[in-house]
């Protein structure tokens, strides 16, 4: 994948959060959410937070909604694991949240440490009352964005986006 | 000051009298409660109002939390209190707030250097670990240390008066707070607090 068409969808990512009103960005720095880290580091008008934890954005986004703000977490998949108890206050309060997943251990993943987590995701977002968005082709990234941010914002839901690895392509070992 | 000169952290204080007196006028704030023991003072001191939405579980989110409500809301003073076995969860969170330091965002831990809650085992505040000094290399700015009656009011001012992200570490009594039934359920206590910000 040539860098420029990479870049094209990874912004499409940011612009369509920030069109639904996502003003806070929680992140732990990310090859897949590089982009997108950047943009919003780059933004006057958002708030860019790097986090030591991913769980630490799950709170985040808890407080960032008392306070009448939309956040979102960008993550890598290992990252989940980081967050499951957190999510027992998004779900059991039902927090609107919204996580936007690049993922690991996934279709074509070389680095076995990653396969345990990848093969995980989709498990621990079902035990813990997620609705799933899988998207897998790059023309999809925008409305698939669109409907996760409705699910979330509008009806409350908790939503993970997972942008898989035939999307992003496998890093090379 | 090196580690070996300072002298041996004084667990003294009677949390139900110092942890009202160290944040005077409810009112003022918005709260986020860690769980067990700082919920109690804050769900007392508040009378478990609106402005005040405190945890019985996730532990580790309260600061993080906090953090959130003080970057949604800039025109609103955030007190974060919570314990040290809660902090200590997610000593991490203090150096994320710190690199944000929104000027409206304030950390009280009450720091009884025990997990009350489990049946009062020693923590690791304890046994040497100095939150404060987490703190302070967590890049906070503002920080001190409340252990006697008499610094209870240069704490209070910390907490109403700081511009940037402050740190308050109030030790208290490995003692029970004050008994106070509150709403545990994290929906309705939700809803209570949107509402009470639109009001």
């Amino acid at each position: 994948m040539d860098a420029t068409t990479e870049d094209r969808w990874q912004k499409v990512v940011y612009d369509t959060l920030k069109k639904n009103g996502v003003t806070i960005f929680s992140y732990v720095p990310d090859a897949g959410h590089r982009m997108a880290i950047d943009l919003s580091l780059a933004d006057p008008d958002v708030h860019s937070v790097a986090l030591t934890t991913e769980e630490e954005g799950v709170a985040l986004a808890a407080g960032a909604h008392l306070g009448g703000a939309k956040s979102a977490l960008l993550m890598q998949s290992s990252g989940l694991g980081n967050c499951i108890n957190f999510f027992s206050m998004i779900t059991g309060g039902k927090f609107p949240f919204l996580t936007i997943l690049s993922m690991r251990g996934d279709y074509g993943e070389g680095n076995p440490w990653q396969m345990g987590m990848g093969k995980a995701t989709r498990p621990i977002l079902d035990a813990m009352g997620f609705v799933t968005v899988e998207i897998t082709r790059r023309d999809e990234v925008e409305t698939a964005i669109d409907a996760a941010c409705t699910m979330a914002f509008q009806s409350g839901e908790a939503v993970a986006v997972l942008l898989t690895q035939k999307l992003i392509g496998a890093k090379k070992f | 000051m090196a580690k070996s000169e300072k002298s041996a952290p004084k667990f003294d204080l009677d949390r139900s009298v110092v942890v009202p007196q160290i944040i005077g006028k409810q009112e003022d704030f918005l709260f986020i409660g860690g769980l067990a023991g700082t919920a109690k003072d804050l769900a007392s001191i508040t009378n478990d109002g609106w402005n005040y939405y405190g945890m019985a579980g996730a532990m580790g989110a309260a600061v993080s939390m906090g953090l959130g409500l003080a970057l949604a809301r800039p025109d609103k003073k955030v007190i974060v209190a919570t314990g040290d076995g809660e902090l200590l969860m997610n000593v991490g969170s203090l150096a994320t707030a710190s690199i944000l330091n929104p000027p409206n965002l304030r950390i009280l831990c009450v720091d009884n250097g025990h997990y009350g809650e489990t049946g009062y085992q020693l923590s690791h505040t304890s046994l040497g670990v100095d939150l404060e000094q987490m703190a302070i290399g967590a890049g906070i700015k503002s920080t001190m240390t409340v252990e006697s009656q008499d610094q209870i009011s240069a704490g209070a001012r910390m907490l109403r008066e700081s511009n940037g992200t402050c740190f308050v570490l109030l030790r208290v009594k490995p003692e029970d707070g004050p008994k106070f039934k509150r709403d545990m359920d994290p929906g309705s206590t939700r809803l209570r607090f949107l509402q009470g910000m639109k009001g």
